[in-house]
């Protein structure tokens, strides 16, 4: 694979801050109208399956409760699901890094003699740019889903965490196939792209000796493992190769199979607007005679136990990953996936990722909002994303408060002249006069200020600001005509 | 590989330290789980008739293919649906009913078939566990009557036999029934499908392209 050289990579490490990277969507209308048009036929049909079931918040608040309980005591369940999966023939292996995940994934591969392996779509295993490190280890990694193949085939990052090709019109999808599968003459009918994709893989599907996956949930209580898919790819991978290696986030446990009840009724709404996705497989360790013979599970830390000391922020691993903030988010809509710079977009990357970095790095994705609250009112676990957008906001402040670049940038000084000004009455006055009296320079004849100077630029270069009312509501009380009987009250 | 072999004490290490003040033990963990508030409808409500009907209507916004019948018509109907798919070749799971697989046809018993010899079949006649009304799902526990996971796979067309005795109406009415998990279960819920380009629902990807169910009135 030469094209993997120069390969983009959505890694918040060396990601644009979100403003500029933003840009270059917000000036291509062909991306906008890809990504509005794919959100606005998915909001329309979870809007229609969510209306249909009238114990929709019941569902959402057992859900949250049980996420929220499995994350307070992830340590049992997560030793629970080790001995109940070991107990039925799978490995656990656990990973504390990508780095790590990456190495026990390709020692594996090795000691099973596999030099090709198939994968289900798995954001995980974008989380830690497994496919190019196992293709320079001289792997063959193909993936099966089918956004996931147009991306790799077409050299493209995801930008969405369930159709990850939502960017992606039918006749680019055309172009990348008609070129990398040497099809000139293949038109841009979604049926006929489909077909190809079948065509394409089918063979995969029966040689390669082993695939990777992901989890949608572990189940602590029998060692089991939950996928949910669309096209039967997932089956494919689960049942053909002789090796299956799952990489799992160490946030994916459920307690009990029976959790399955709530979860998968909002899984598949809150994802695609189905009352339930095509297929849905689940299967604990090694059965003879049925599936792959060496099962693996990685868990995979990577971050996430940091998160879990904070009350607020430990929300943030309630997530399911179905993508309904993203759908829902107006900011999303307009900037499509890339601009966060991460593999997890919209709202939940706003607050997964930094967190994932230890505020290290995305620390732009926190402002990435305008804390509408339109995801908390469709996450089908409740994380109340705003509120970790303002505490993110805030340690993002704080990081800065201290270092000389935090303590001279225009903000930080503005702040710091407000307290001084907000905690004496007369300076406060005295302040509103000679505010009046300056706005009055740029405040033209229909009372609005269109444009400011210098760092009060960044504001009216996108919106208009009310010009200074002639008097202050203080100054009109004091000198408003007393009224009979009013006096002395 | 040290490090490794180190990493998981290291993990649970943080995280047991990360919810130390907040983590249950033994019985308190049990009461902390039941006192998961589970509000939501557990029962269905509908009659015999209108679930049935509520299955079938939900499979068929699947653009899944069902009829009904009664047991006394049921081989005859298979033999229909067999027919009217021009297929030739079937694959049938070790404990299919030998009457449900008419003679004019080529049954291929899976009693350890290869991949490949499963995938040269043009479709496949299997039972089911039971189906989910409310949300239009066939589940597979893979019996012998619903054989193995690649048997109802690989072949395109795939045909179910299902009766109306074990159709249920809610996702916690299943799990009620089910206390012990399965080794294994499918849930199907309409023919494989994509909506990656352009979220246009395609119907047929890797999963067999054709789904038909034949709904026995027991």
């Amino acid at each position: 694979m030469s094209e993997a050289i120069g390969h983009p990579v959505l890694d918040p490490t060396t990601a644009l801050p979100f403003p500029q990277a933003a840009l270059p969507v917000l000036r291509n209308p062909q991306l906008r109208k890809n990504v509005a048009h794919a959100i606005d036929v998915i909001q329309t049909k979870r809007g229609k399956v969510v209306a249909e079931k009238a114990d929709w918040q019941e569902l959402r608040s057992a859900a949250a409760a049980i996420r929220a309980h499995v994350l307070e005591n992830l340590g049992t369940y997560l030793e629970q699901f080790e001995a109940q999966c070991t107990a039925a023939g799978g490995h656990v292996h656990w990973a504390a890094d990508a780095a790590e995940a990456r190495q026990i994934i390709r020692d594996i591969l090795r000691n099973e003699n596999a030099s090709e392996v198939i994968k289900i779509k798995t954001m995980t295993s974008a989380e830690i740019q497994l496919n190019p490190y196992l293709e320079a280890a001289g792997f063959g990694v193909y993936e099966t889903d089918l956004a996931e193949i147009i991306l790799q085939l077409g050299n493209q990052e995801p930008s969405h965490i369930v159709v990850p090709a939502l960017h992606i019109n039918r006749s680019q999808v055309r172009e990348i196939f008609a070129k990398s599968m040497e099809r000139p003459d293949l038109s841009d009918d979604p049926h006929a792209l489909t077909d190809v994709a079948r065509t394409y893989l089918r063979r995969k599907f029966l040689d390669i000796p082993a695939a990777i996956s992901g989890a949608n949930f572990l189940i602590a209580e029998t060692g089991g493992v939950a996928i949910v898919e669309s096209e039967g790819n997932g089956r494919m991978c689960l049942t053909l190769p002789k090796t299956l290696i799952t990489l799992a986030g160490i946030e994916k446990v459920l307690p009990r199979f029976a959790d399955l009840e709530v979860m998968l009724q909002v899984l598949a709404r809150s994802a695609t607007g189905e009352r339930m996705n095509p297929y849905t497989s689940l299967w604990s360790g090694v059965t003879a005679g049925d599936g792959p013979q060496s099962f693996h599970v990685v868990l995979l830390d990577n971050g996430r136990s940091s998160i879990l000391g904070k009350t607020k922020e430990r929300q943030t691993l309630r997530c399911i990953r179905c993508a309904a903030c993203m759908n829902a988010c107006p900011v999303y809509r307009q900037t499509g996936g890339h601009a966060y710079g991460s593999v997890y977009p919209g709202p939940i990357g706003a607050i997964l990722t930094p967190q994932l970095m230890q505020m290290k790095h995305a620390q732009s994705l926190p402002y990435a909002s305008s804390l509408c609250g339109a995801c908390y009112e469709v996450c089908p676990v409740k994380i109340n994303i705003p509120e970790i957008l303002i505490d993110l906001r805030a340690q993002v402040v704080d990081q800065e408060r201290h270092r000389l670049s935090g303590i001279l940038n225009p903000l930080s000084l503005g702040m710091r002249v407000a307290a001084v000004l907000f905690s004496r009455a007369w300076l406060f006055h005295a302040a509103q006069r000679l505010g009046r009296l300056g706005a009055r320079l740029f405040t033209r004849k229909d009372g609005w200020i269109h444009s400011l100077p210098s760092v009060g630029g960044k504001w009216t270069q996108t919106r208009d600001l009310r010009g200074f009312p002639p008097q202050t509501f203080h100054e009109w009380f004091q000198n408003r005509p007393a009224r009979n009987g009013m006096e002395g009250k | 590989m040290t490090a490794i072999s180190s990493s998981r004490e290291n993990i649970l290490d943080r995280i047991r330290k990360a919810t130390a003040t907040v983590a249950l033990d033994g019985p308190n963990l049990e009461a902390g789980y039941s006192s998961i508030p589970r509000e939501y409808e557990r029962k269905g409500t509908l009659s015999d008739s209108a679930r049935i009907a509520l299955l079938i209507e939900r499979l068929r916004d699947y653009d899944a293919d069902v009829v009904e019948t009664t047991p006394e018509a049921l081989s005859e109907a298979i033999r229909e649906k067999l027919t009217e798919s021009g297929r030739q070749t079937f694959a049938a799971p070790a404990g299919l009913p030998v009457n449900w697989m008419a003679v004019e046809f080529r049954w291929v018993i899976d009693n350890g078939l290869s991949h490949d010899e499963i995938e040269k079949t043009d479709g496949v006649v299997t039972a089911a566990s039971c189906a989910i009304a409310d949300s239009g799902t066939i589940v597979l526990h893979h019996s012998a009557r619903e054989g193995r996971r690649v048997l109802s796979l690989l072949p395109d067309w795939h045909l179910c036999v299902l009766f109306a005795s074990q159709v249920i109406e809610t996702l916690p009415e299943y799990f009620a029934r089910t206390a012990q998990a399965p080794t294994f279960v499918t849930w199907i819920s309409g023919p494989s499908a994509t909506a990656d380009i352009e979220m246009t629902r395609i119907k047929g990807v890797h999963g067999p392209r054709h789904l038909c169910v034949i709904l026995v009135r027991d």
